[in-house]
């Protein structure tokens, strides 16, 4: 009876993986992690409403860039922009989808959110190592009138390769010249001081653990887990709140116009209220397209994110990019080109 | 068996069965087939190793097993940091589990109440089930505050200024680090050995055990000079099992080691070993020297697993020669 029940279930199990690989569509990409929820989010409603089904594999961006240089994937996805100079070599078009902010998290007894201020260079001094006290005078002098613990403080970083880390580090390398020269800025450093923590929520468990902790997470992953977030100065002096109002600040007054293959950087942008820490995540596709029409589903569906996927990114805490920047994205897509040299997407 | 009984009970013709005969063709090449095919793929992973590591090799030299820098930025490194961790949480591990494996044998085959034998064993078999990960996120979660405050803190608290004591437990008490990451993994290799070494007590005959009884010795006794030294060669290869995991293992160890590529000073100290750094590393590797040095460090991990599986061998011979 039992064999009988396994040998239905196996082949019930045959006949559910046919369907599905019949099912799967023709389309494919891979790459970062970050926007793995938001992606998916979309191609599911994308296939509900017109029958298309995308594939989406978040097997880092590491992975993303090589296997769309491998050309085993119709589109890759990056945290990390690659530079002109790396697209032109690859042949490559890239574009942003959605953008999203760092934030630097702690644990400090009696101090409530948004309670302590800091800058970019008090951020690197206590990453480096140089600052080891809350009550250190650099903090105090940035926060007057907070009763600031006479704690030591404990780093918390990412152990994994990440597009969090690199925007993270490149912001402390503009911030403090002893960072961009010790350390440098990336996917992953040789981090002075400190421990890592696997992944957001590895971050997160530490720095809710240890008293006197800092650590960087995304953001939503400090809304969801209600952390006390640090406010951070920006390059207009004032002290902002993380959150998505100030994230598409930064992306609003970014100067996308002026940037060739959208190599942009969000961080430290100019404007009231633009977040220091924001940065986009971006899709990479071959502006020579072997098959035009596959070419061609791909940026529908992108085309379709931008007009219907705003909705869906908020609900997940990322921030839709502005209506400007979208058009220009647009614009853009006429250097893809099918085998015939006309562009795929009119 | 069955072969055995045949040419007793079968007719005095010699049966002629094509059909039989084609089926043993076919079942003979396919043993062989399983068995090639299991070397050529040892073979080819080696290869891979070597092939995709060689760049790192090439670059850094012997310097890559003795050097502690790893930096991603300036694309040098060196696996000092890991390939210490790795051996330190692996004989840490087994130092702390193989003496409590060994109570729970013991304690099993001779001490327990036989009503109770059967649901402790199936318990301890079930532990030996549960992935890697539940561990880690037990670990991080649950383990590690209590670590931190009954543990850590009181350790720290007492350690006289100056003391071996201090120096090794030095570090951020959160509860993370070498020595978590090392009972964590003992908690892990625990009930596989535990359970192997009942299996190889069990094969004790009674009879042995019944006499030394019957001469009149304690139960301790039995164990000591009976028992253990009658299983012996098998315990050495179910300890050397459970290294073997203990050195491989990757997700539960990157949870709670702290992951620092520096060499670890202490038993507080964050750490890494060779399989969590290239857990956490190897998915957003953007550099081909990093993509290799990580491929090396995979060759080294290998490397270090054979020569433990050696020496298991070896002293497994040596027994088996003195016996």
């Amino acid at each position: 009876m039992l064999k009988k029940l396994g040998a239905a279930f196996g082949a019930a199990l045959i006949v559910a993986a046919a369907t599905t690989a019949q099912a799967a569509g023709s389309i494919s990409g891979a790459g970062a992690t970050f926007p793995a929820p938001v992606y998916n989010k979309w191609t599911e409603e994308y296939k509900a409403q017109t029958g298309i089904s995308l594939n989406y594999q978040p097997i880092g961006s590491g992975g993303g860039i090589k296997q769309i240089n491998a050309s085993t994937v119709d589109f890759g996805a990056s945290d990390k922009p690659l530079k002109p100079d790396d697209l032109a070599a690859g042949g490559l078009a890239m574009f942003p989808t959605v953008v999203g902010g760092v934030v630097p998290v702690m644990n400090l007894p009696g101090i409530k959110a948004g309670q302590i201020r800091m800058t970019g260079a008090n951020l690197a001094d206590i990453y480096r190592g140089a600052i080891k006290k809350w009550n250190d005078p650099l903090l105090a002098k940035m926060n007057p009138g907070v009763q600031l613990p006479n704690l030591p403080i404990t780093v918390v970083h990412r152990s994994d390769g990440s597009g969090t880390t690199f925007l993270f580090t490149t912001y402390l390398s503009m911030k403090a010249q002893h960072w961009a020269s010790e350390v440098g800025a990336n996917d992953a450093v040789q981090w002075p001081v400190g421990l890592g923590g696997k992944g957001n929520d590895g971050v997160a468990a530490f720095v809710k653990q240890t008293p006197g902790a800092i650590g960087y997470v995304e953001y939503a992953y400090a809304k969801q887990n209600a952390m006390t977030y640090a406010l951070m100065q920006n390059k207009d002096g004032r002290f902002v709140t993380p959150d998505a109002k100030n994230f598409a600040a930064a992306a609003a007054n970014a100067k996308w116009a002026s940037a060739p293959g959208f190599y942009l950087l969000l961080l430290d942008q100019p404007g009231p209220d633009a977040w220091p820490i924001t940065g986009a995540t971006f899709i990479l596709m071959h502006t020579k397209q072997a098959d035009a029409a596959k070419g061609k589903e791909v940026l529908s569906f992108f085309d379709w994110c931008y007009k219907n996927g705003d909705p869906a990114a908020g609900q997940l805490d990322y921030v839709a990019l502005p209506a400007s920047v979208k058009d220009l994205i647009r614009k853009s897509w006429s250097k893809v080109t099918g085998p015939d040299g006309k562009p795929v997407y009119r | 068996m069955s072969d055995a009984t045949l040419p007793r009970t079968a007719p005095p013709i010699r049966r002629a069965n094509p059909k039989g005969a084609l089926v043993a063709v076919v079942f003979e090449w396919l043993c062989c087939g399983a068995a090639t095919m299991l070397l050529v793929a040892l073979g080819w992973l080696l290869f891979s190793l070597v092939l995709g590591g060689w760049p790192a090799l090439r670059k850094f030299g012997f310097g890559f097993l003795t050097t502690a820098t790893w930096n991603p930025v300036t694309d040098v490194y060196g696996a000092a940091g890991p390939i210490m961790g790795t051996l330190v949480t692996a004989a840490l591990a087994l130092a702390i589990a193989l003496p409590i494996a060994g109570g729970v044998a013991f304690f099993l085959t001779e001490l327990c109440p036989a009503p109770l034998r059967r649901p402790i064993g199936t318990a301890v078999e079930l532990l030996a089930g549960i992935p890697s990960i539940v561990y880690g996120m037990w670990g991080l979660f649950v383990f590690a505050p209590l670590f931190s405050r009954f543990v850590q803190l009181p350790m720290m608290a007492a350690a006289a200024p100056g003391s071996l004591l201090e120096k090794l437990t030095t570090g951020i008490p959160n509860g993370s680090g070498i020595l978590s990451a090392s009972i964590i993994l003992a908690i892990m290799i625990l009930p596989f050995m535990a359970a192997t070494l009942r299996e190889l007590l069990l094969t004790v005959p009674a009879s042995v055990r019944e006499s030394a009884y019957g001469l009149g010795a304690t139960t301790a006794e039995v164990v000591m000079s009976v028992t253990l030294p009658y299983v012996r060669t098998g315990a050495i290869g179910a300890v050397m099992l459970g290294l073997g995991r203990a050195l491989g293992e990757t997700m539960a160890v990157t949870f709670i080691i702290g992951n620092s590529h520096t060499f670890p000073k202490s038993l507080f100290d964050s750490g890494s070993t060779i399989a969590s750094t290239i857990a956490n590393e190897f998915t957003e590797a953007s550099t081909p020297m990093h993509t290799a040095s990580l491929i090396a460090l995979g060759l080294v991990l290998f490397v270090i697993t054979f020569i433990v599986l050696g020496l298991a061998r070896l002293m497994l011979r040596n027994q088996v020669a003195k016996a």
